[in-house]
């Protein structure tokens, strides 16, 4: 069969049209098409590159190097050290149950510890490190390394870590660093910036307090990484700073002696420069190691240490606040000296505990059974009479001798804002008692005030900071622990005056220097008679519970009482007397009697300090040239 | 027209033949498969792997065999349009009874030697089969009731088959080839427009019958932002892969999507997206126009073919590649939902080379043969 012609005419016809049609309508689709990939390649290109970028190439912080912590003199308290340490990437192992036992028998690993790694492994991807110990010893990581031939995969690594080469002896003021945790990355913007996981940061102490310049900046390592997330390869790595070194104002042989004397001990000793205000020395004891946090510390030790009667957790230097006993009388002297409440002919009759002070059916005991008989100022600061304190107390006022006691640096933070645990204390008066307990003040009350009783309440550096001021003559100095710290506030009132007349002070200083080298002087056994050493003290013995009748007739010996309720020995200093530059507080808790326990500890400190004075002093004189 | 039947029954010389031959298209041809072959070359990451060698030798035996169909006489492919028509509907009837199931779709059959997907086939046959219908159909009768339902028959026959796969991306290449010989033969343009409209109308159903993973598809296309890491990822990757690769791409084996593994699919579907990203808008303008001339080509040896078989079936084919070149291309660009449709020749894929080789060669027969007319 065949088309006609005109059919097929037509047919022809029609087809090519609706072709011409199909051809445009392609041809504008090709348009469409060609403009689409010019607006995507061509005009959001930069979008899309930073896209791919954003795809292709990650980021790995790695744990920034922490500045280090050094003494005055340069010696490392805080450093850095190279840690050995073990890596597996699962992925690169063959036989990974294999290797993995292996290590476990090098390492003598116990089973606790083998299941923690067996756990730590499943929570990661198979090419990510596993960090099978973080902390090898040498003798462990030599074993690991003569073993390698058969432990395909498994990377022995040397790692930074932190270090106190001087253990328990800074713990108190340098603090440890241990793993940071959630409250740590939440609290400070550094750390969350710096943060990688296993990052370590200050926990406690100046650790803490110079978090931000401590920490350093990450080293980054710029990977380009597949869909997976697989490493490909490194396209950068960016070096981060090391964190800033501090510097501290502390004497490492100082402190050193300092926790010598305070071993197996409760107490606090500090010892500052009376002009400086540059800490030399600041122990509290008991301490610990804090190398046992920094990989987390074991149960065992953990417990050890909570449960320590002694509370070697508690830095009893800045949080233990004490009563003050006898090492306030300098102050109570002074503060009635400057208020014209007497002089130095006041005397008054010391009668013995057959004839104690009355006050409204109250008795008032002097230390001393028979009595000291008639005493003036300086022989009552000499003999640490009580009952020339009550008289002094009850006719000066609790006002007035809490203004010169805070005036002099007690019953506020010593450091400010540099240790967030450091307590206030209390110096009481008759607003206070009324705003915090509602009740008014009595009379009583003032008059055991006046022997650092009741109330009052004074942290171990407090006491050290007013015997500085005392020391250099009265004038107001800021303690300072950090030496090369910049940021410290701005200390205007630096050497202002705190007396109303400089031989009040001159008064108290002779008063201190009787008690401390004359005959019957408190702590004249501790006494040092050449010159170069001769310091200026005053001992305290601070009543931990009222004494009561019955205790005053067994008089009992220190040791013979139990030793919860053996009074706090105290004792305060400065020297040298004929040119002073040092002051110290020491208080050991229930040691007793100031005399015998705390001033004996002086008179080795002072030793040791002046010896080290000109060492310190060249050092001190070397800075001031390199400016 | 008489005389051209006197024309037509004068055998061609080899030497007629080869005169007769479209180099251009062939070159064109033997171009886009060098393109595809580094592009697969650099899908296997800079080495010539499984996928390079298996589409090399594809592209080798598949082009001698365009090759030969070439020089066999148009009126041979006149002639097998029906019975290759039901051979395939066969193929496709055995493959749902006995076809290999493989990532919950059963397309393919185990030839032993080649896995064959015959719907890809079904893509080029239902033309064949198309075109002879419409052969010898006076004008008067195009539009005829039975006209119409005969070659709706025809289209939906095969889909309903492939549908059920399940493969909805190639039932509706298929409909689109058979409905592009439709609309070449003459059947009245209100049809499609009411048809068009009418689906327009049901899409709300057709949606109700979409399979949920469908559904999530169009969903996607719609906002790929919604699931960026799930359903969304393909787009979105592909997206970035394009338009990272900028005016003048990241240079040959440089693609960072690819090679770091960020794009899906990317030896089938999105091997555009590949190239694209290594050879960047110029690059890809050039395959474009590749392709434009190549079409330009299938059109144009049509409107020299007397007979009206290879008319038909020319356009038809042009339009047909044209249509899975723009939904393959409007997909990895974002401009259609994901539906699984191969790039001619680019996309690694045997079956959908070979029918697309066999197009070539009929179109190339009736190149050769275009003073041919068929009875």
């Amino acid at each position: 069969m065949i088309n006609s012609p005109t059919d097929s005419v037509k047919k022809l016809n029609l087809i090519n049209r609706r072709m011409f049609i199909t051809g445009s309508f392609k041809f504008f689709i090709m348009i469409g098409l060609v403009s689409r990939l010019f607006f995507l390649q061509v005009k959001e290109n930069k979008k899309y590159l930073t896209l791919s970028d954003k795809n292709r190439i990650r980021e790995w912080k790695l744990a920034p190097v922490r500045g280090e912590i050094t003494d005055y003199f340069g010696n490392v308290i805080a450093g850095n050290f190279e840690a050995y340490q073990l890596h597996i990437i699962p992925e690169q192992v063959e036989d990974f149950r294999y290797v993995i036992y292996r290590v476990k028998d090098l390492l003598e690993m116990t089973d606790k510890e083998f299941s923690k790694v067996l756990k730590k492994k499943n929570e990661i991807k198979p090419w990510e490190t596993l960090i099978v110990s973080d902390n090898l010893s040498w003798k462990k990581f030599s074993k690991i390394n003569n073993h390698l031939y058969d432990l395909n995969g498994v990377k022995p690594v040397i790692s930074i870590s932190r270090n106190y080469p001087f253990k328990e002896n800074f713990t108190h003021v340098v603090g440890y660093v241990s793993q940071a945790n959630e409250n740590d990355i939440e609290n400070s913007e550094i750390i969350k910036k710096n943060f990688v996981p296993g990052l370590k940061v200050g926990k406690v102490g100046l650790e803490k307090s110079f978090e931000d310049k401590l920490i350093g900046t990450n080293d980054i390592e710029r990977y380009e990484v597949n869909a997976y997330g697989r490493r490909i390869n490194q396209l950068e790595f960016q070096k981060g700073k090391q964190g800033k070194n501090l510097k501290l104002t502390i004497d490492t042989e100082v402190q050193k002696l300092t926790s010598e004397l305070l071993k197996e001990k409760a107490g606090s000793i500090c010892v500052m420069d009376i002009y400086t205000g540059s800490i030399i020395a600041m122990h509290s004891s008991p301490s610990f190691d804090p190398n046992l946090f920094v990989f987390g510390i074991s149960q065992d030790d953990w417990q050890l240490i909570r449960n320590n009667p002694m509370k070697p957790l508690v830095n009893k230097t800045l949080q233990g606040t004490y009563s003050p006993g006898s090492t306030i009388k300098p102050i109570v002297a002074l503060s009635a000296l400057e208020n014209g409440i007497i002089n130095t002919n006041f005397t008054v009759n010391c009668r013995g505990h057959k004839h104690p002070l009355e006050l409204y059916g109250q008795t008032y005991h002097c230390w001393k059974k028979e009595g000291h008989g008639f005493m003036n100022l300086r022989n009552a600061m000499k003999q640490s009479c009580d009952t020339y304190f009550y008289e002094v107390a009850r006719k000066l006022g609790v006002d007035k001798l809490s203004e010169t006691a805070k005036k002099f640096g007690l019953g506020k933070e010593v450091f400010g804002d540099l240790f967030n645990i450091e307590k206030k204390g209390l110096i009481p008066n008759t607003l206070w008692k009324k705003n915090a307990l509602g009740q008014s003040w009595l009379l009583g009350e003032t008059v055991i005030t006046g022997i650092g009783q009741g109330y009052i309440q004074t942290t171990p550096i407090q006491l050290c900071l007013m015997t500085a001021q005392i020391g250099n003559g009265g004038y107001k100095i800021y303690p300072k622990i950090v030496a090369n710290d910049d940021n410290s506030v701005s200390q205007v009132d630096k050497f202002t005056p705190l007396y109303k007349d400089s031989n009040n002070i001159k008064i108290i200083q002779d008063a201190m220097y009787a008690s401390t080298n004359e005959v019957r002087g408190t702590s004249y056994r501790s006494r040092i008679d050449d010159l170069k050493y001769q310091f200026a003290g005053k001992t305290g013995t601070a009543q931990v519970k009222k004494i009561t009748k019955e205790d005053r007739e067994l008089d009992l010996k220190t040791f013979e009482i139990p030793y919860e309720e053996r009074d706090h020995a105290l004792y305060v200093a400065y020297g040298p007397y004929k040119n002073p530059r040092y002051a110290l507080s020491i208080l050991v808790e229930h040691g007793g009697n100031g005399s015998t326990t705390a001033a004996p500890m002086a008179k080795k400190l002072f030793k040791k300090i002046i010896d080290r004075d000109l060492l310190r002093k060249s050092i001190s004189e070397k800075k001031y040239l390199e400016i | 027209m008489y005389h051209h039947t006197k024309l037509s029954n004068n055998s061609f010389g080899i030497f007629q033949k080869l005169r007769n031959f479209d180099y251009v298209l062939l070159a064109c041809i033997l171009l886009l498969g060098f393109i595809s072959l580094t592009t697969m070359y650099s899908t296997d990451g800079g080495n010539i792997l499984f996928h390079t060698k298996s589409h090399f030798v594809k592209l080798v035996i598949f082009t001698i065999m365009m090759l030969i169909f070439s020089f066999i006489n148009i009126k041979f492919w006149f002639s097998i349009g029906y019975l290759s028509y039901l051979i395939v509907i066969a193929l496709l009837i055995w493959t749902y009874f006995f076809g290999i199931k493989s990532s919950g779709s059963q397309r393919w059959m185990d030839l032993y030697f080649i896995n064959l997907q015959p719907s890809e086939l079904m893509k080029i046959c239902i033309i064949l089969c198309l075109a002879k219908y419409f052969h010898r159909m006076k004008l008067e009768n195009v539009n005829s009731i039975y006209t119409i339902l005969t070659s709706l028959i025809i289209i939906i026959l095969p889909m309903g088959l492939v549908i059920v796969q399940p493969d909805l991306g190639t039932s509706l290449l298929i409909a689109i080839s058979g409905i592009a010989v439709i609309w070449f033969a003459g059947i009245n343009h209100k049809y499609f427009i009411y048809t068009m409209l009418g689906f327009l109308i049901s899409l709300p159903f057709i949606i109700s019958f979409l399979k949920p993973y469908q559904k999530l598809r169009v969903l996607t296309f719609l906002n790929p932002d919604r699931d960026p890491l799930g359903a969304g990822y393909q787009i979105i990757q592909s997206k970035i892969a394009v338009g990272s690769g900028g005016i003048f791409g990241k240079g040959f084996l440089k693609g960072t999507q690819s090679y770091l593994e960020f794009l899906p699919e990317k030896h089938t579907d999105f091997i555009f997206t590949l190239f694209s990203e290594e050879f960047g808008f110029i690059g890809s303008a050039i395959l474009l126009i590749i392709y434009a001339i190549i079409i330009y080509r299938i059109v144009a040896i049509g409107i020299l073919s007397r007979s009206y078989f290879a008319k038909i079936f020319c356009y038809s084919f042009g339009a047909a590649i044209f249509v899975y070149i723009t939904i393959n291309m409007s997909m990895v660009l974002g401009l259609l939902p994901i539906v699984g449709s191969p790039l001619p020749i680019m996309s690694y894929g045997g079956s959908s080379m070979l029918a697309t080789m066999i197009g070539f060669g009929v179109v190339m027969s009736a190149k050769v043969h275009s003073q041919q007319a068929i009875a």
